[in-house]
């Protein structure tokens, strides 16, 4: 969701029943401006947060002029935990503000963190150690042997971020507009999706570079408006049903939640600008989701 | 206006005639009257709007220069160059300099808003002209008009196309004006007689009115021609002056058009779409009526204030709001309103908010009510009962069957598979059934019971993993089938979720002294606790640090499905009365084993760990004012439970989709096993069926055997034939 709108965002998202206290919400306030003064991004949005064991993650990214070019990622942790303090503490009040900057995310990562499972514990600097059996060659024989690759939270944490973007990040058709230069910019002119199209899920793209795109035939293309239809819909996701779509307060809200990432939440109120996905959750994929439905 | 017609001839000649007198005249033009000396010369063309007086003026300094030097250098210049100004309605007619395509660049916008001023001073010339006895009045009236809408366009084109004109130099006939060798000079002009022949269009005149006529097509299937639509693109955007409009042009194209066609419904008219919003709104309106009647009202707020079931959802929801949890204040609200409906409407001892469970399509709420003392729930039982029995009666009267079947034919073999034994559902107000269930929609729908718990539902519910749809009648599809529909499914979860995430801090409740002990029941322990009036409150820090400061209150389920075990073979044999026990004892007693459960009010450290991880999670709520935090716990067995203490409250609320958490993927239970056909027995011997060569071997050999024994009769015959002949 737009910093810029964060705390009516916060109350329209909050039928999933997971919010920020309003300590941490002032907190983000500021800090998202001071972030966005810093790296000069054009639009900063706040993802969302993952639940660790130990402390949480609250997650940030940098949009640039282009909305479709890659974003940075920022982080914010709590303060690591020295001597007997408890789990949760912070040192000192300055870690709340920092916010520090994540690498992009990469297939080997991806692949990599792939076998990982469980919990995210909180700490940046966490080490999971997963054996491998790697096949080894020394001279003439070849044997397997067990190796222990050290894996660090940090990684982990891009690239769940960077599957939950790909995966789940919802746009409103017609809230990004691509000019014939190439850059996407945000659509000034955005009323919000009429009642009729916000029922639908062809009306929500996925806001990442498009995959399906180009599998259309071509008559669906025809009907395509090249400046606002250049992003995957939501519609023919696999599964088919891994999205609830609700109505709230009679029609005045429309709520998406995923159910592969259990956690993402996506609102708009048709009709005015209001829109915008946060994740607050555990970060782990539901994958038994084709036997739940 | 009407159409553009020809221009009239005159026009270019009238120019060249007055062009003298008026240059001096146009700097001062709109300041003085003009004179009504040309009156004849009735401005043919419409007026230009005050807006372009000034722009007039500008321009007609920078094309006078023109005018002297190659004259008109167009003819419809020349012919727009009647476009007056307001005060030269009044009486002259003052051509605007020649430079027509000054104005140009301000003709499109006056022209829509000054349509009717035009009207309205062609009118008054008209006045004018009949006054000063035109004769070709109508004629150049017509003119006017019919040269209103070219000229403007006229002007736009000719502003951009005045070097095309000097390559028109083709003469076309007597009313070429705009050949640029030919100079004019004031002593030649001269007034010319106004001619009644309507003239041919001047080419370039023509390809404007073509143009124009083009742009203003319509299709049979749009009514919008370009003209209009570009008309409104341009008025809005000047009205709007958006920044940057050029980026958003495309975007105000396409708003422009749908306004056109879908212009805003009138206000008597309800929009559709709508609908569901109002309704919804209407009846969480009734929410926030009171019930009162008029005479009443004192009393019962009085009561009211003494002594109600309903909880203070505001203070919890403030409280969970301090840890990041819980739902919106204005949802609160909502809640606790519907929450006091729902005491009003059932008769309630005491209620509690448990929590939201996320659906597909919809959302429950959930509301765990304990209905007063003596208050039954009434047909929920019966029909539960009668199912049971039912049950019951069935094995009986295969039984039965059976025995006259024995006698007649071959019996069938009967299935060896016997259900398994129903543990039966524990009684209401105890165990899994100790609060009653009400869930709604939405703070506003009506609150719908949810049946009591049995063993069964809770020992299945845990071997599926499904969604909740939103719908209380919707049915469970899953292996192994899960007996009963959606509302028994969430009824079992809430139990489940209850049953392991209710908490409170230690010494908040305590057992009470009188009960009796471990003898009932066969050492399920204590079920009942009370509130400690002693309590003093655990300080947050404490809270947060040690899981053993924090107690279950609510009793854990068994693997049975119930809290209190029940053995199950007990209760079958009391059921059986028949003398079929044989059978019954032929598949011997398995002997159950009590199942045993974590006592009562154990702290949550002695909970199982979920993979090396502690299944609880604690934080104070606010990092930088831990004096005035509360301590949170978070479950991460059941994620979306939560509980907060502080000082002497607490609460426990659930949020989430209603699933347990396991590190593992869910791994559906396979089917049985298959079973295993009746055994063996000198009644029924399974046999493999004889082959083609065995069976023609055997009617081979019993033809044998059949021809052996006649030949032998046929002999025996032949013997006593013999005999007798002898």
């Amino acid at each position: 969701m737009d910093a810029e709108s964060l705390l009516l965002s916060l109350e329209l998202a909050s039928g999933s029943g997971q919010g920020l206290s309003p300590d941490r919400r002032a907190s983000l306030l500021t800090s998202l401006t001071l972030v966005k003064r810093d790296y000069r991004y054009d639009r900063v949005l706040f993802w969302g947060r993952i639940l660790g064991l130990v402390a949480d993650y609250y997650i940030a990214q940098g949009l640039s002029e282009d909305q479709l070019a890659p974003r940075k990622t920022l982080y914010r942790g709590r303060g690591r935990k020295l001597g007997n303090q408890d789990p949760g503490d912070v040192v000192g009040s300055l870690n709340c503000m920092e916010w520090s900057l994540l690498p992009p995310a990469t297939e080997e990562m991806v692949v990599q963190t792939s076998v990982l499972k469980g919990r995210f514990m909180g700490d940046p600097s966490h080490e999971y150690e997963h054996t491998e059996l790697q096949k080894m060659s020394e001279g003439e024989k070849v044997f397997e042997e067990e190796v222990v690759v050290q894996i660090k939270e940090e990684t982990r944490l891009v690239s769940v971020i960077d599957q939950i973007d790909k995966a789940v990040a919802v746009i409103p058709r017609g809230a990004l507009f691509k000019t014939p230069f190439g850059p996407i910019h945000v659509n000034r002119t955005f009323e919000g999706l009429s009642l009729s199209e916000a029922k639908k899920l062809s009306s929500y793209f996925h806001f990442k570079e498009p995959v399906e795109l180009k599998n259309k035939t071509l008559l669906e293309k025809a009907d395509l408006d090249p400046s606002l239809d250049f992003m995957d819909p939501l519609e023919h996701d696999i599964p088919k049903g891994s999205w609830s779509i609700q109505m709230e307060r009679g029609n005045a809200l429309v709520v998406l939640r995923s159910l592969l990432w259990p956690g993402l939440t996506f609102f708009h109120a048709p009709r005015t600008k209001n829109y915008g996905y946060i994740y607050v959750g555990t970060g782990e994929k539901n994958i038994d989701l084709p036997f739940m439905l | 206006m009407g159409d553009p017609s020809p221009d009239p001839e005159p026009q270019p000649q009238q120019p060249s005639s007055r062009r003298s007198s008026q240059v001096p005249q146009r700097r001062s033009r709109e300041l003085s009257l003009p004179q009504p000396s040309i009156s004849e010369e009735v401005p043919q063309t419409p007026f230009d709007g005050p807006a372009m007086q000034s722009s007039q003026g500008i321009l007609a300094s920078q094309t006078n220069l023109q005018d002297w030097s190659s004259g008109p250098p167009l003819t419809a210049q020349e012919n727009l160059a009647m476009y007056p100004t307001e005060e030269a309605q009044l009486g002259g007619v003052e051509y605007p300099s020649l430079n027509m395509g000054f104005p140009s660049e301000l003709q499109p916008q006056p022209y829509l808003e000054e349509g009717g001023m035009q009207a309205s001073r062609n009118v008054s010339l008209m006045l004018q002209q009949l006054q000063q006895g035109q004769g070709s009045l109508f004629q150049q009236l017509d003119s006017t008009y019919l040269e209103t809408q070219p000229d403007y366009l006229g002007q736009f084109n000719m502003y951009q196309g005045e070097d095309l004109q000097f390559d028109q130099g083709v003469p076309h006939g007597p009313y070429m004006r705009d050949d640029p060798t030919l100079q004019y000079s004031p002593s030649e002009l001269g007034f010319m007689p106004f001619s009644a022949e309507v003239p041919e269009p001047e080419p370039r005149e023509l390809a404007v009115q073509n143009a124009k006529a083009y742009l203003l097509q319509t299709s049979a299937g749009c009514s919008l021609s370009l003209y209009e639509h570009l008309v409104n693109l341009l008025t809005k955007i000047l009205n709007q002056r958006p920044e940057d409009p050029l980026s958003i042009l495309e975007s105000l194209n396409r708003t422009t058009q749908r306004e056109w066609f879908h212009p805003k419904l009138d206000t008597m008219r309800d929009d559709p779409e709508l609908e569901p919003t109002y309704e919804m709104a209407e009846r969480q309106k009734g929410l926030f009526l009171r019930s009162s009647a008029g005479g009443e009202g004192e009393q019962e707020m009085e009561e009211e204030v003494a002594e109600t079931a309903v909880p203070n959802i505001m203070e919890t929801a403030f409280y969970f709001e301090q840890a990041g949890v819980g739902l919106s204040s204005d949802e609160s609200f909502r809640i606790f309103m519907a929450l006091k409906q729902l005491v009003e409407q059932q008769p309630i001892h005491t209620c509690r908010f448990w929590g939201k469970i996320l659906g597909l399509s919809r959302n429950y709420l959930v509301a765990e009510v304990e209905f007063r003392e003596g208050e039954e729930e009434g047909e929920e039982e019966e029909v539960e009962e009668m199912m049971e029995g039912g049950e019951g009666l069935d094995p009986h009267g295969e039984e039965e069957g059976e025995e006259d079947e024995e006698k007649v034919t071959d019996v069938i073999p009967k299935p060896m598979w016997r259900p398994p034994p129903i543990v039966p559902k524990e009684e209401s107000r105890s165990g899994t059934n100790k609060y009653l269930y009400f869930v709604c929609n939405e703070p506003g729908r009506p609150w719908t019971r949810l049946p009591h718990v049995t063993p069964l539902q809770i020992v299945q519910a845990r071997k599926i993993k499904k969604f909740f749809t939103g719908y209380l009648d919707a049915p469970i599809v899953s292996f192994p089938p899960f007996p009963g529909n959606e509302a028994n499914y969430l009824r079992a979860q809430i139990a489940r979720i209850s049953a392991a995430t209710h908490i409170s801090p230690l010494g908040f409740y305590q057992f009470s002294e009188e009960e009796g002990d471990e003898e009932e029941e066969g050492g399920a322990g204590r079920d009942s606790y009370e509130e400690n009036p002693d309590f003093e409150g655990i300080p947050v820090l404490e809270l947060v640090d040690s899981m053993a400061n924090w107690v279950h209150h609510t009793q854990h389920i068994l693997p049975q499905g119930r809290c209190t075990w029940v053995n199950p073979l007990q209760k079958l044999e009391e059921e059986e009365e028949l003398g079929e026990e044989e059978e019954k004892a032929d598949e011997g007693v398995e002997e159950v084993e009590q199942e045993v459960g974590p006592p009562l009010l154990t702290p949550l450290s002695e909970d199982a760990e979920i993979m090396h991880i502690s299944p609880w999670t604690a934080r104070l709520s606010c990092s930088l004012c831990p004096q005035y935090s509360v301590a949170v716990v978070r479950s991460n067995l059941w994620p979306g439970a939560y509980a907060y203490a502080s000082g002497k409250k607490f609460e426990n609320l659930y949020i989430g989709w209603g699933h347990k958490y396991s590190p593992e993927n869910f791994n559906p239970p396979l089917p049985a096993p298959i079973q295993h056909e009746y055994p063996s027995s000198p009644d029924v011997m399974e046999m493999s069926d004889p082959t083609v060569e065995e069976e023609q071997a055997l009617k081979a050999a019993q033809e044998q055997a059949l021809a052996a024994a006649e030949e032998e009769e046929e002999d025996e015959e032949e013997d006593e034939d013999e005999d007798l002949d002898d």
